[in-house]
């Protein structure tokens, strides 16, 4: 195993990696049933008391 | 309307804490340790910070004594846990001003290097001074803001009191031992010279215990939460603890001399030490100085503003946006030395990447006063937030572009840096924080409001002034130095000796200390203001018996 194998393999996944991890954030983000719970929660500060 | 009241059930876990008692035991046991360790040494630099251990563990020994004779700490299970952030947000304002003072003093030395300047006194010299106005506002004003307001935020938003029984307060006194012994070792001479890791191991040690009690108290509080979803500002403080904790620990990876020695030596070597160094030196900024304010940022905009947030959608996408991509940024401070041209490419591609981020979460905060425009004209307050936010999109607009090679080949190690900083720092963080602060200290201590908004108006613009002539003098004299360096003779020889490239700066030196003048200033009203908000007549007496209080659905 010589460092440019570990170094490209490293690399590849690192970029496969953060693109799935981005998906898998935009779908929870946008996911419908998700959208109810978000709208409460951005007036989360709004709602708490001092 | 009984505002510290908390709904039920947050009484169970609070139960497994420790007791004064047993605090009182440890406190004692360090406090021995302390005193052998002292007394067994023979480094007086070692002594020297021996003997604020002790100091600090035998006051802390009679706290605790006071606790347990005045009938134990008490609990309160109904209640939000509020003495320890006010006493956080009065450590803020201390090291605020004792740190921006230092600054001062160092911008003074720079502009007059004869002023100050006491050949018998070695810790007033600058070398000295620096480091202690940089932890100073950074870990010590920014580290106390983010505690408190997190302490503040976390309970809020989980509608839970604070985990732990008395360890929040010992991470709170805590925290303040590992300033001081911080501080005054670099006024001795106790440094490992990394920027924003000049600790040396015992105090590291102590923070890594305070930091690890820090991180249970957050997430005790997270566990027992009444609220299902955790808010988006408490992602972002857990996201600042967790970090912060790997990125102490990774940096000062190092074995002590002696156990009975302030020095050690770091187990990274040469390029390693210097990636790891600004691997930890950019997610400080990244981690400390962004995460957890723009955690303040979603809890006191919208608070203040009386509009939820613009896009929940949005601050989650640009979270873990800004926290993947942070992480790989800090290479872009090694270009052009012996770090592979590749890993520089990395760092300066990432932190390109970072402008996206950065920039959804000031259009998300921006974005929440739509529908209240017209508070930036009544409430100062509401104006410093939202300026903030500004600074924070120059800073990290500025940042990407300064991290480019060749954009960095003009300036790096030029003041252009310092300007940036300064417009991250003063701007975006000062400004966040003392807006935070003005919504806080009021509710706190349950006033009407402010003593005085004229007076946050005075500090709104003598600040702002200050800041706009510090970062301009500084944009002028960076590009200055950074061509002059760069000037060659026709005959191929550097065209200005480095003394020149100094004496150059004189005028925007002295604009700088003037700008840094009014930064402090503003917070002297600030300190003012607030200090007569305090001691103002309090609307509790009249709110509490109005309204019996639910809490206790479980008692």
């Amino acid at each position: 195993m010589t460092y440019e194998t570990v170094a490209s393999a490293v690399q590849q996944g690192g970029a496969v990696y953060f693109a799935l991890l981005f998906a898998a954030v935009l779908v929870y983000a946008f996911w419908p049933k998700n959208r109810e719970k978000f709208e409460k929660a951005a007036r989360a500060a709004l709602d708490a008391e001092e | 309307m009984n505002s510290s009241s908390t709904p039920a059930r947050a009484q169970a876990p609070d139960d497994a804490a420790l007791g004064p008692a047993i605090w009182l035991i440890l406190c004692l046991i360090a406090a021995l340790v302390a005193t052998i360790a002292t007394a067994a040494s023979r480094d007086a630099l070692f002594q020297f910070e021996g003997y604020i251990f002790i100091a600090a563990f035998v006051l802390g020994s009679f706290g605790l004594l006071a606790v347990i004779t005045r009938g134990g700490f008490p609990g309160q299970p109904d209640k939000y846990m509020d003495g320890v952030i006010k006493a956080g947000a009065i450590a803020t304002l201390f090291w605020g001003a004792a740190g921006m003072l230092t600054g001062v003093v160092i911008a003074a030395q720079l502009a007059f290097p004869r002023i100050f300047y006491l050949p018998d006194a070695g810790f007033l010299n600058f070398g000295r001074l620096r480091p202690l106005h940089t932890s100073a506002v950074i870990f010590a004003f920014g580290g106390n803001a983010l505690i408190a307001t997190s302490f503040y935020v976390v309970q809020r938003t989980c509608r839970a009191r604070l985990f732990g029984g008395l360890l929040p307060w010992i991470v709170f006194w805590g925290y303040q031992l590992f300033i001081v012994t911080a501080a005054l070792g670099y006024l001795a001479g106790v440094t490992r010279s990394q920027e924003y890791a000049e600790p040396e191991w015992m105090s590291t040690l102590w923070l890594v215990i305070v930091w690890v009690a820090y991180l249970l108290v957050f997430l005790g509080t997270i566990w027992k939460r009444q609220e299902p979803h955790i808010y988006v500002a408490n992602w972002f403080y857990l996201a600042f603890i967790v970090t912060i904790a790997i990125l102490v620990l990774i940096n000062n990876a190092e074995v002590p001399v002696s156990l009975l020695d302030h020095r050690s030596y770091p187990l990274w070597a040469g390029v390693q030490s210097a990636l790891v160094q600004w691997w930890y030196g950019h997610n400080a900024v990244g981690f400390f100085l962004t995460a957890g304010f723009l955690a303040m940022m979603y809890y006191f905009i919208p608070k203040r503003a009386e509009r939820p947030i613009y896009s929940y959608r949005l601050s989650i996408v640009h979270f873990w946006a800004l926290i993947f991509i942070y992480i790989w940024a800090g290479p872009h401070h090694l270009h052009y030395t012996a770090l592979p041209q590749w890993a520089q490419t990395l760092g300066m591609t990432f932190s390109v990447m970072l402008w996206m981020p950065s920039w959804g979460g000031m259009i998300n905060g921006l974005m929440t006063l739509s529908g209240a425009w017209d508070r930036l004209r009544t409430d100062p307050v509401i104006r410093m937030l939202v300026v903030s936010l500004a600074f924070y999109g120059m800073s990290t607009f500025e940042g990407p572009v300064m991290s480019i090679r060749t954009v960095n080949s003009l300036s790096h190690y030029t003041d252009w840096t310092i300007g940036h900083v300064h417009s991250g720092a003063l701007g975006w963080v000062g400004f966040v924080t003392f807006g935070s602060l003005y919504c806080m200290v009021p509710w706190l201590w349950k006033k009407k409001g402010l003593y005085s908004n004229a007076l946050v108006e005075w500090h709104f613009w003598i600040a702002t002034t200050g800041i706009l002539l510090y970062i301009t003098s500084m944009w002028v004299s960076g590009i200055m130095e950074g061509l002059m360096w760069r000037e060659y003779t026709p005959q191929g020889f550097l065209a200005y000796s480095f003394a020149e490239t100094v004496s150059a700066r004189h005028v925007e030196n002295v604009v700088r200390l003037a700008g840094g003048l009014m930064y402090l200033s503003g917070l002297l009203i600030m300190i003012y203001n607030l200090w007569r908000t305090i001691r103002a007549p309090s609307t509790e007496r009249e709110a509490v018996p109005a309204v019996a209080p639910i809490p206790a659905a479980a008692e």
